[in-house]
């Protein structure tokens, strides 16, 4: 399993400029801020429900997502990984963690862009792989349960399929307790 | 690179036809032959272009930072799938949407492509296209199965081949056409896919269909190949047929296409379009890409010449079948509605916003009871979701009649009146339903720097800024200024039509004290209407951060100075070049860097402009160079050609474009050695030390810029046609363009080898 993608959400009182994140997205680059080859910086706030300002990287998209009306950060892994689907499990949830708790840092956004560490969406990116269907639910949700259990605690959570069949496989995972993004940055 | 890729082939071995399957399977073992090395990089290039791959922006594995020029070091280090193009790096895929018909189930296909390969965005592009950016190469050959699975070919999508044939969006439904062109466009699209004929062209060739001759439509006049459906009255019967034109084309040498008949029997449109097509490729120009289109073999044999060549090539066909096979079909084409006809019962309380939508968006159908409807996408851009809902919403009201429109929006047709409140209302619950189509809200602009490797300003930041600060005065404005058409291109090449507009821009850049400044070359007064009937001409460049202001005083004076209904076309007209520019003059001022910083960045972007290590020499702050004086007083011979072209002095306007150029070059020359006067001495001085050198040469269009200046001093005492003329002054305008650019590399260079602390 493959091209994992993972949204944490922006806290719903929150209504922060997006146009702040491409000087900040522009210096993760110039600083090489995150793991992976970052390229460039791609503006999309003129389009409603979309990415919102995507950074480009090599190997996956960071994005400030607003689908479904909904502000987060959307990590979506490109290229392949080597390893257990619950190490790629658990790479995609720290790379977005590791995005979300920057983005708080910066200065640009000072107290107006907090991610909630409780609630986020996971969705596998190839609908051949991992369509969306019971059999993938099936597959998937013990490497969820083993992922969030770790950092939420067994019970104290939600897991939910979410979206249409022609959608890419999408849960949706809510804890019951306010919980710490940087929980997930373990990896 | 997707995990699933070697997986799709079986997947949908028994959806994809033969033809289609087979062409995919050889392209995708030249990419893995390129991957080893076994295909030469140039084949490769073309290869994938022929099937829609472009290069993107910083392909070549650099890219300025704002800091620092920064080396991106993909995986594949070595590997390229091009000149100067790596094997990693992001890339562009064009999808060709013949004359933008489309149904659900292939709007649900391009969301899942979008979605998996590319960022989630489809882009429409202004010839109906639909383009993915930032895919993989090594994706594309499963991105095209899945496609063509749906009955999508992304051959010939970009190439020296024939391009996307697009057509009126409203064909069939229209009310003003001769007859419905769709079946047409359709017959030719296929006719001339792959055919032996269109294989060996020097450039690309672009054919569009139009309806009617005084709409919009198909914009056929700027087209290599346009034909606009006329009928004549034969016998007692009335024969539809296409009045023909050719050699039309934006660039860097825009020119209107030329009557080539002005009644082409409809049974003669496919074997007369390849008989153009052959001669194109027989005669047409091969090494020099620069002048390789058709406009450029149609000026250089002349009409009447080219007419007799095509129909001597015309005469010596071998007859084929399909000339006519799709003839037969032709009567009976006809979109069906989902929904019987109804009438709009509007109560009380309409949704708000409907009412402004309805105004803009909705285009009431020849078919009494029946409207089409425009979703208008900002830049061109639609989700992956939105793209789903789209779908769900063409199935619930219309039986999935859909069209993409070169203003980069969607139409609905066939949508039963009585049902537009309940279909606003579904488009709004998906975002899709923004007023202001057809308005001067709904900009067309092309990648320019976001992801296009010729991009020299933000064709899209500047867009989408006026698109946000005309939206929040839309409604207390005049609707002779709402009616406006904005166009925004990234460069000189035209992708975003600027020439086809009432307010056009083009990317350009201009030095101020060692930093480059982003600008917007502004033309006014092309038409829209009429196929594209005329071209706006160059007044000015202004810095891009000043085009706003640019907009609003130029939309504010037509509104005090226009008399009763006179449009914008018209006025511009009138009132005269002069005074056209005398309006921007003040405008074109640059702050210095110190003054103002913000104008040294473009628009949605944070980094420098500059190409970043220009230090702060001498000329810095307030200080001009000398060369930047010259410059500009070249721009202002330039624009005198223009005014005595506009006068009817061809001999003058000729002179003085010329004169312009060889100004701009005794400038240039200036900084080498002591300027001479003598034109012979400054043409050797200059191909000393910028031709033969290279240093003159555009880092994309070689030597094309130089050569128009050599071209002119050799031709100088000839005699000129207004034609020539105006191609001169068109010419001159891009050779002081080149200066510019080569002034500032050259300042690029000496801070490079000097930095100023």
């Amino acid at each position: 399993m493959q091209h994992f993608r993972v949204k944490f959400f922006v806290q719903p009182d929150l209504r922060p400029d997006l146009g702040a994140a491409i000087p900040v997205f522009h210096r993760w680059i110039q600083e090489s801020r995150l793991e992976e080859m970052l390229i460039d910086v791609a503006d999309y706030r003129h389009v409603p429900g979309g990415p919102g300002v995507l950074l480009v990287a090599h190997d996956a998209f960071y994005s400030l997502d607003q689908a479904e009306d909904r502000l987060g950060l959307l990590y979506t892994r490109r290229t392949e990984l080597e390893g257990s689907t619950q190490e790629k499990l658990r790479h995609a949830f720290a790379a977005a963690a590791r995005a979300c708790a920057e983005l708080e840092k910066e200065p640009e956004f000072a107290g107006h862009l907090v991610f909630s560490g409780a609630e986020c969406e996971f969705s596998v990116n190839d609908r051949l792989l991992a369509p969306n269907t019971e059999e993938t639910w099936n597959l998937l949700r013990p490497e969820l349960h083993a992922l969030l259990d770790s950092v939420w605690g067994a019970g104290s959570y939600r897991l939910a399929r979410a979206g249409e069949a022609r959608d890419v496989f999408r849960v949706s995972a809510q804890c019951e307790t306010p919980a710490n993004l940087n929980l997930f940055l373990a990896g | 690179m997707k995990a699933s890729n070697p997986l799709w082939k079986d997947r949908l071995q028994h959806q994809i036809p033969p033809d289609l399957g087979s062409e995919i399977d050889i392209f995708e073992h030249e990419v893995q032959l390129r991957k080893q090395g076994k295909i030469d990089e140039k084949v490769f290039a073309e290869t994938r272009l022929r099937r829609g791959a472009y290069g993107q922006r910083y392909d070549n594995g650099h890219r300025h930072d704002g800091v620092t020029e920064r080396t991106l070091t993909y995986p594949a280090t070595e590997a390229t799938k091009g000149p100067n193009t790596l094997w990693d790096a992001p890339g562009m895929q064009r999808i060709k949407i013949p004359y933008g018909g489309l149904d659900a189930v292939q709007l649900e296909r391009l969301a899942e492509v979008a979605e998996e390969y590319s960022d989630g965005i489809a882009h429409i592009t202004t010839r109906q296209d639909f383009q993915l950016h930032f895919v993989h190469i090594e994706d594309t050959p499963p991105l095209m199965r899945r496609l063509a699975a749906v009955g999508i070919t992304t051959r010939e999508a970009c190439g020296n081949s024939v391009r996307n044939v697009t057509a009126c969006p409203v064909a069939g439904v229209c009310r003003t056409q001769t007859f419905d062109v769709t079946p047409y466009a359709k017959a030719l699209t296929y006719f001339l896919l792959g055919h032996p004929d269109c294989q060996d062209f020097g450039r690309k060739f672009k054919i569009a269909f139009s309806g009617c001759r005084d709409e919009a439509c198909g914009l056929v006049r700027m087209h290599d190949l346009g034909a606009v459906a006329v009928t004549r009255e034969h016998n007692g019967t009335t024969e539809r047929g296409f009045e023909l034109y050719v050699g039309g084309g934006l660039g860097t040498v825009p020119q209107q296409a030329r009557l080539f008949s002005e009644f082409l029997p409809e049974a003669e449109l496919p074997p007369i379009a390849q008989a153009i097509a052959r001669v194109f490729a027989r005669l047409g120009e091969k090494k020099n890409r620069n002048t390789a289109r058709i406009k450029f073999l149609v000026s250089k044999l002349g009409l009447d010449e080219f007419k007799r060549l095509v129909m001597e090539e015309r005469g010596s066909l071998p007859h084929d079948d399909r000339w006519t096979a799709f003839l037969a079909d032709v009567p009976n084409y006809q979109e069906e509605p989902l929904k019987p006809p109804s009438l709009l019962q509007l109560g009380p309380e309409a949704p708000e916003g409907f009412a402004e939508w309805r105004r803009t968006n909705v285009y009431e159908q020849r078919q009494t009871g029946y409207v089409t409807i425009t979703v208008a996408l900002p830049l061109g851009d639609i989700t992956s979701t939105q793209l789903r809902q789209l779908a769900n919403i063409a199935r619930k009201y219309v039986k999935e009649t859909i069209r993409t429109t070169v203003e980069q929006n969607i139409v609905l047709r066939w949508v039963s009146e009585g049902d537009l409140v309940d279909l606003f209302n579904d488009l709004k619950a998906a975002h899709l339903a923004q007023p202001g189509a057809g308005t001067i809200l709904d900009i067309t602009a092309c990648p320019g720097t976001d992801t296009c490797k010729l991009g020299i300003s933000s064709s899209r930041g500047l867009a989408a800024e006026l698109r946000e600060r005309l939206a929040a005065t839309a409604y207390e404005m005049d609707e002779a200024v709402r009616g406006l058409h904005i166009k925004v291109s990234g460069c000189f090449n035209s992708c975003g039509q600027h020439h086809a507009c009432d307010l056009g821009f083009y990317g350009v850049s201009r030095n101020k004290g060692g930093y480059t400044v982003p600008h917007f070359q502004v033309l006014l007064g092309g038409q829209w209407q009429n196929n594209a009937g005329s071209y706006g001409l160059a007044i000015g460049a202004v810095p891009s951060k000043r085009i706003p202001e640019t907009v609003e005083r130029i939309t504010s004076r037509y509104l005090e100075g226009k008399s009763n209904g006179e449009s914008f076309h018209a006025w511009t007209r009138r009132i005269g070049k002069a005074a056209c520019k005398a309006m921007i003059e003040d405008l074109t001022s640059i702050p210095s860097h110190d003054e103002n910083p913000d104008f040294y960045i473009d628009w949605a972007d944070a980094r420098k402009y500059t190409i970043g290590d220009i230090g702060v020499g001498e000329c810095a702050g307030e200080v001009v160079s000398p060369i930047d004086f010259q410059l500009a007083a070249c721009e202002r011979k330039a624009f005198e050609a223009q005014l005595a072209l506009e006068k009817g002095e061809v001999e003058v306007a000729a002179r003085t474009a010329y004169e312009s150029m060889l100004e701009g070059a005794q400038a240039l020359v200036g900084l080498r050695e002591t300027a001479p006067s003598d034109p012979d001495e400054v043409v050797a001085g200059f191909r000393k030390h910028f031709f033969d050198t290279q240093l003159f040469y555009d880092p994309f269009a070689g030597p094309k810029f130089a050569q128009y200046f050599l071209k002119a001093h050799e031709r100088r005492n000839q005699t000129i046609s207004a034609d020539r003329a105006h191609q001169l002054i068109e010419e001159a305008q891009l050779f002081i363009e080149a200066s510019h650019s080569c002034h500032t590399r050259m300042s690029a260079q000496a801070a490079k080898a000097q930095p100023v602390s």
